[in-house]
């Protein structure tokens, strides 16, 4: 393993950034999301959770699919002494489809938590399995994820009950593991992809065998502390593929919807939701079709052309929920659409949230 | 507390109401939620104590309109936003039972996590007396702050104590504040125009567009937004973009502007920590300033000065100076 001075990660921002756009934590007006280092950024790897996930660098909140263009061809001029039939000739226009750009240099996502790693493997399901999502796929093939452990979980995190490991970014799926230990940043590569970066970054890094005792003692400290946090013995054993029928019509639902405000913080902030709209914008000469995210907890949310969609916000309250515990487990081999980061439970306006569903059910036994 | 809740316990006992609009005891220590209370057995979750900072009025718009009375507790604060709906036909005031619940100030659990206090499993001060310090017991040590330090911002300019409307009130209440309410709003005042650009371009960039401002907001009771409007034709759905930063926010504060009652719940939600209601407040400031000191939510049968005309109203130019800066 490497290891880094802490002072120097400055230094190590900036060799990433020389060769590759970086994306990581940064605190701005008093907040820290992802965003693109550049010199003047306030990186900031020490707040445990960006407000966002880093979902957006593989998936962002507003893209460009293609602009379409339209030309006026000018009327044939021997139609426009005659100014009658020049009327009535029809207008030519050509269309002009300009695709928007697949990404196609490698890019760095820095300091990814193993939950939201997680997330990214959630996404790919979605966007990788079936029908490939070449905008996605653009961005995971070039994206290389550089993942931190987590130093100090907090009271909201609940990654462990889906098997996750705060501690060991090494068993996720990200290309580089790091963690903190002491005054030093430790780096591991882990895929061929993080060797590749390693090499770009080499020069500032140290290698270090004696740090791997302090890396192992870091895992044992993280892995105590993960067991000691209130949702450590959070139970989905009632939940996952197959439980639709059982779930849907239950009637908690209808209790513990109220106060939700339908707002979309939850699904903006969380590392695994994935639905998005597709709308035209008018722009002077054409159309820009774009995408973005969108949230279940919408009135408007997958409303078509004769009104349908869901009316209530039990019911969309409840899609959110099952869509995470039961709908995307039973489409794929059981994995949950939830890593345990713990944002709803931390940003919910109405402190509502996917462990209070999960316990509303479990209180009812 | 126990006061409120026995009281709560014997209105539905006694079919006075068919049902309660409270806070329910949350799974951590700081995070309880509104909630709708039909039975006894149900209002044993109950709870009010300093992290009951919602404000439930908005709520009353759909719950008032069920069959039979419903309870509603309201701090002093919620009650402005109550009389605002009374005040715009939103909100039944005869199938409400209104209880004035006592307030000495809310509190912000964001507060705690800015001085680096996390792994909280018990808090320890946080009752309705409003007083003391408050402690956190935490897997990485214990932590104290002063219950005053942790009060949501909207509290340091408390509108006092007393409840605007309300059929009885049970708790005491005390006035928070302790700054003046256009203090912010005057230093923004004081930027010459490209500062105040950039501070609100800095603030709304973070914008992610959840509409948690916008659904929390009382004033906000529009049965169709027009953001929500799927046939209007604006990149406003591309969210997190521009939009956000030069747009969203300040049509909403436009479309509030002589109804908001400063409730501080915008900023309250945020995820994002932007301060929203700042907005609001400059519009109050200018109310106040071109038409008379004016409290929205205050008398449910006051003409609001935006929707009252008279000759004497300045004219725009007076009231915005072209061309300076």
């Amino acid at each position: 393993m490497y290891t880094i001075s802490k002072d120097n990660l400055n230094s190590l921002y900036a060799k990433i950034a020389s060769s590759y756009d970086l994306f990581m934590p940064i605190k701005k007006a008093g907040q820290t999301n992802y965003g693109f280092w550049n010199e003047d950024a306030e990186a900031d790897i020490e707040t445990l959770k960006t407000v966002k996930s880093g979902k957006d660098a593989f998936f962002p909140q507003v893209e460009t699919l293609y602009n379409v263009n339209k030309t006026i061809i000018p009327a044939d001029v021997a139609a426009s002494d005659d100014a009658e039939k020049a009327a009535d000739t029809p207008i030519k226009t050509k269309l002009e489809v300009v695709p928007g750009k697949f990404v196609d240099q490698d890019f760095v996502i820095f300091g990814m938590k193993p939950c939201d790693v997680r997330g990214i493997e959630v996404m790919d399901n979605v966007f990788l399995k079936d029908f490939v999502d070449n905008y996605y796929k653009s961005r995971r093939e070039h994206g290389i994820v550089v993942s931190l452990a987590c130093h100090a979980p907090e009271e909201s995190c609940f990654c462990t009950v889906f098997g996750i490991d705060p501690a060991d970014p090494s068993k996720s799926v990200a290309d580089v593991a790091t963690w903190i230990v002491d005054d030093k940043l430790v780096w591991k590569p882990l895929t061929e992809k993080g060797e590749a970066l390693t090499a770009v970054v080499k020069d500032l890094l140290t290698d270090d065998s004696a740090v791997d005792s302090k890396v192992d003692a870091e895992i044992t400290s993280i892995t105590e502390i993960s067991k000691k946090l209130p949702y450590a013995n959070l139970s989905l054993e009632d939940w996952g593929a197959g439980k639709t029928d059982e779930k849907f019509n239950d009637e908690t639902w209808s209790k513990i919807y109220q106060g939700c405000l339908g707002c979309g913080t939850c699904t903006f902030v969380c590392p695994t939701c994935q639905c998005y709209d597709i709308k035209d914008y008018t722009t002077k000469n054409g159309i820009q079709r774009y995408r973005c995210w969108d949230s279940c907890m919408y009135s408007d949310f997958t409303l078509m052309a004769g009104g349908q969609n869901r009316p209530t916000q039990l019911q969309r309250f409840r899609q959110r929920f099952m869509h995470k515990l039961v709908y995307y487990p039973t489409n794929n081999d059981g994995m949950y659409m939830c890593v345990g980061c713990g944002r709803c439970v931390e940003k919910c306006p109405q402190s509502k949230n996917v462990v209070k569903v999960i316990k509303a059910f479990e209180n009812k036994k | 507390m126990q006061e409120l809740k026995n009281r709560l316990i014997q209105l539905i006992s006694d079919g006075t109401v068919a049902r309660v609009i409270g806070w329910k005891k949350g799974d951590m220590p700081y995070n309880p939620e509104p909630a709708c209370f039909s039975t006894v057995e149900e209002l044993e979750d109950f709870v009010y104590d300093g992290f009951c900072g919602a404000n439930l009025s908005k709520m009353m718009i759909e719950v008032a309109n069920l069959e039979g009375k419903t309870a509603v507790c309201l701090k002093p604060c919620d009650t402005y936003s109550f009389n605002q709906l009374i005040r715009e036909h939103r909100v039944n005031r005869e199938n409400a039972y209104i209880i004035g619940v006592g307030c000495r100030g809310k509190l912000d659990i964001e507060k705690a996590r800015k001085a680096g206090i996390k792994g909280i499993e018990a808090i320890e001060g946080v009752g309705i007396e409003g007083e003391g310090d408050v402690t956190f017991k935490t897997i990485y040590g214990d932590k104290a702050m002063a219950y005053s330090e942790l009060l949501l911002d909207r509290c340091h300019v408390c509108k006092g104590k007393d409840h605007m409307v309300y059929d009885e009130v049970i708790g005491e209440s005390k006035d928070t504040a302790d700054s003046d309410r256009f203090d912010d709003v005057k230093k923004i005042e004081a930027m010459s125009s490209a500062e105040k650009f950039a501070y609100f371009q800095n603030e709304l960039s973070k914008c992610i567009r959840c509409n948690a401002c916008r659904n929390v907001c009382p004033a906000c009771s529009c049965r169709k937004c027009v953001f929500d409007n799927t046939k209007f034709d604006s990149q406003q759905r591309a969210n997190v973009d521009s939009f956000e930063e030069k747009m969203f926010h300040i049509i909403r504060a436009f479309h509030v502007a002589g109804r908001c009652t400063d409730c501080g719940e915008c900023s309250r939600v945020c995820p994002q920590g932007i301060p929203l209601h700042l907005f609001n407040r400059k519009f109050i400031k200018d109310i106040d300033d071109f038409y008379g000191e004016f409290q929205a939510g205050k008398d449910p049968e006051a003409q609001s000065p935006l929707t009252d005309f008279t000759f004497e109203d300045l004219e725009p130019k007076q009231a915005v100076g072209r061309g300076e800066n």
